[in-house]
């Protein structure tokens, strides 16, 4: 009973690795590379003819004149080569004590909130640590410090972050989200960076 | 909770329901034969591979067939991870994938189970995704709805005709593989890369940040394998973080696609069954069953994750969900899915064998993670894998028919065919293989160093990521308390046979039942025969569902998840 179908069972394998694991996603990508080829690269982004990332990948930013993405565990922070979460449960010290509460009371030091308000995504890292959007509460919290930073009046940038802020998909699906990284590039061609703060990245492309 | 999130779930909701019967139709077709658009190809597999797909197999035969391949396949998926540094399409240069994790990997995917104890992007190459596991997520799935189809037979067939036998497991195999999952799966990876999941063979890309800091993006063919991923209710990330990161799930849309591939087959195979056993009220009650358990996790999931931690509320989050915050608990959870779409996904990955994961479960609330865990132990039946749920679902109903015949003292019948001795063995069989094989290896992990070393939380939540790693390799879903360090041997082997026997402890007995009711003639129905449809069977399917789940595991339940919620409304910490 076995022996005779042990030519099938060697057989099958070899072919349907074949047909699903070559042919299939050799076909997918030809046609994605036609029909969306910028989706099926990563969604890069260029400022100035340079790639500065992928529209759907958050990246660290740490300068006052920049919105700050959400906390992230990938890595030393927005790894793309490590995406992770924090994995701590609700019980957690670390998390409760050091994590959360390190970073609400920073923020409440620094007069941005008041402790209570403080919005969920703004102290919380994300699943993948390379959540590319904040909440349009978290975005607006920190209007004051990138207009100040940046010598601009915090209502006009404040229209900026109003008009960045991506509804529902077809006004239903999922949660208003607004894209750290494409606001911020929004943000440079309009204000102008403080003087001395570098405005060209270094050119040491690897 | 919102309305917006009711709405999203409510529509979700809708739409597994809308396609039961369309793609039900289809798959009563494909498996009787009558589809043949890839005839050729059909025919070139069964000559080449020496197959008569018109023998009809004892289902001894049968079961032989499918665990000779599924060996055969394992093999080579071993033997390709441990020669991934030698073998093309590796521009990364990963090194061999270590022995131990090698064969964890090559079990857990060839039973369906994609549990993870490696991160895809900084291990795996191209070719192993592609070759590997994407090869796995579609013969896995095939093998699982064979089975379902062979046990359907079983029940539907007449046994002075069938004498035992369920059909031909290669004809089986390859129709629903070229009929099914293929085509639905190049449809939907298309969908997906239209919204931004990637589909290259680019090495990783290194960028400088606006910032001015260096990012390295990884790369890679995602969307191809995402999609079968998800229909396949497989659930193997191509990335470490799974359907979270951005590259393999952009947007709420791609999000709610994932959602309902994961659903549709198992949602459409009740409708196949009701027209196969020519019931179709028994095939739309065993549906319901399956909804009001999933209805009852997703409500329980939802409500817990929007109300939040209170200690992390303590600490000042504002968890009062709007559209300008996305409140309730945010760790490990994604803006642009929110509270409502974390807590669906994770019910419907659960429910479903699936295990991809868009929020990470070992961050939910106390109540909220339990959600998961319970799903998976009662036995992967809430609409659960492709195939192996409605078997699994069946499995229960044989076991309700016959409590139930117990109760009012008659032989027990299920649509005619009296359910005997034998079949109440194997039911028992399989029933017991799994609670035994989560409950020992959860005890032997939670009292050796070993076990305890590999614990990412303290205090119950450390025992409930041991339980959940157990629930999720015996229930074949692969989903994890992700926390846990798996990549030791002490996990690597004792997950890697946890799944084995979840899926082949479990289904030679499911085979050795289908083929004895093959044997058996229906009787002629009448007013004593227990009814399958209505309400009074559906509450009764459900009410055995959850208690021999909860006469099963409740002892271990309490001592992780709710006396951690307990806990954590006492403001403990750990």
């Amino acid at each position: 009973m076995l022996r005779k179908q042990l030519r099938p069972a060697i057989v099958m394998t070899l072919l349907l690795c074949v047909i699903t694991g070559l042919a299939y996603p050799g076909l997918v990508t030809g046609i994605a590379q036609v029909l969306f080829p910028r989706q099926a690269n990563g969604s890069l982004v260029e400022v100035g003819g340079r790639v500065v990332g992928s529209e759907i990948i958050g990246q660290p930013f740490t300068q006052a004149w920049y919105f700050h993405p959400r906390p992230s565990a990938a890595g030393a922070g927005y790894d793309a080569t490590a995406s992770a979460g924090t994995n701590k449960g609700p019980t957690d010290t670390k998390l409760a004590d050091t994590l959360i509460a390190g970073r609400v009371d920073s923020l409440v030091a620094a007069g941005v909130v008041t402790k209570g308000q403080v919005p969920a995504d703004m102290v919380t890292a994300s699943a993948s640590g390379l959540d590319p959007h904040i909440s349009p509460a978290n975005a607006r919290l920190q209007v004051t410090r990138v207009a100040q930073a940046r010598n601009a009046d915090p209502a006009a940038v404040q229209q900026l972050v109003d008009a960045r802020t991506e509804g529902r998909q077809f006004g239903f699906f999922g949660e208003p989200r607004v894209n750290v990284l494409m606001l911020n590039i929004a943000l440079d061609s309009l204000f102008p960076r403080p003087a001395g703060a570098g405005a060209t990245p270094p050119a040491t492309q690897p | 909770m919102t309305t917006n999130g009711w709405l999203q779930i409510a529509f979700f909701s809708l739409c597994f329901l809308l396609v039961a019967k369309p793609l039900g139709i289809y798959l009563v077709r494909v498996f009787d034969g009558s589809v043949r658009w890839l005839a050729p190809v059909e025919r070139l597999l069964y000559r080449a591979a020496g197959v008569d797909p018109a023998e009809d197999q004892h289902w001894k035969r049968y079961a032989a067939g499918m665990l000779l391949f599924s060996a055969a396949s394992m093999l080579l998926t071993y033997v390709a991870l441990r020669l991934q540094h030698v073998l093309p399409l590796n521009p990364q240069e990963f090194a061999a994938v270590p022995d131990r994790q090698a064969f964890e990997t090559a079990a857990s995917f060839t039973t369906n189970t994609n549990w993870q104890s490696y991160g895809g992007e900084s291990t795996m190459s191209y070719l192993s995704q592609m070759m590997q596991l994407a090869f796995h997520n579609f013969i896995s799935a095939a093998v699982g709805i064979a089975l379902a189809v062979a046990l359907v037979r079983g029940i539907a067939r007449r046994g002075n005709e069938a004498r035992g036998r369920l059909g031909n497991f290669w004809a089986d195999l390859v129709r629903g593989t070229l009929y099914v999952l293929l085509p639905i799966s190049f449809i939907a990876a298309l969908l997906m890369v239209q919204q931004g999941v990637i589909q290259n063979f680019d090495p990783y890309l290194q960028v400088t940040t606006l910032e001015g800091g260096t990012q390295t993006l990884a790369m890679g063919p995602v969307a191809s394998q995402e999609a079968i991923k998800q229909l396949g209710t497989n659930g193997g990330g191509f990335f470490n973080a799974n359907a979270a990161h951005p590259f393999e799930n952009p947007t709420p849309w791609s999000n709610f696609l994932s959602m309902f591939l994961i659903f549709a087959i198992p949602s459409a195979l009740t409708w196949m069954l009701g027209r196969m056993v020519g019931n179709q009220r028994h095939g739309w009650a065993v549906w319901t069953a399956m909804f009001v358990l999933f209805a009852a996790g997703v409500t329980t999931a939802y409500w817990a994750e929007a109300r939040g931690n209170p200690i992390h509320v303590a600490r000042g989050i504002d968890v009062v969900t709007t559209d300008a915050n996305p409140g309730g608990n945010m760790e490990g959870k994604e803006v642009r899915y929110g509270i409502a779409n974390s807590a669906l996904y994770a019910v419907v990955t659960t429910d479903a064998s699936c295990g991809a994961v868009n929020s990470m479960h070992d961050s939910f609330t106390a109540l909220g993670g339990m959600v998961p865990l319970i799903n998976m132990q009662l036995g992967e039946v809430i609409f659960g894998g492709v195939g192996a749920g409605l078997y699994g679902m069946l499995v229960m109903v044989v076991l309700t028919v016959f409590i139930a015949g117990l109760m009012v003292g008659r032989t027990p019948e299920y649509l005619g065919k009296k359910i005997q001795a034998r079949e109440v063995q194997m039911t028992m069989l399989y029933v017991l293989a799994a609670a035994a094989s989560i409950l020992v290896f959860t005890a032997i992990s939670s009292v050796h160093p070993l076990g305890l070393a590999g614990r990412n939380n303290a205090g119950p939540h450390g025992l409930s990521e041991i339980l959940y790693a157990f629930s999720s390799t015996t229930g074949n879903n692969g989903s994890a308390f992700a926390g846990l360090t798996g990549s030791t041997y002490w996990y690597n082997t004792q997950l890697g046979l946890a799944t084995l026997i979840g899926r082949f402890m479990l289904i030679v007995p499911m085979l050795a039942l289908a083929g004895f009711l093959a044997e058996k003639n229906p009787g002629t129905e009448n007013a004593g025969s227990f009814p399958v449809s209505g309400p009074l069977f559906i509450t009764l399917l459900v009410g055995v569902v959850i208690i021999v789940g909860a006469l099963t595991f409740f002892p271990a339940l309490s001592l992780g998840p709710i006396v951690e919620h307990l806990q954590m409304g006492a403001g403990r910490l750990f």
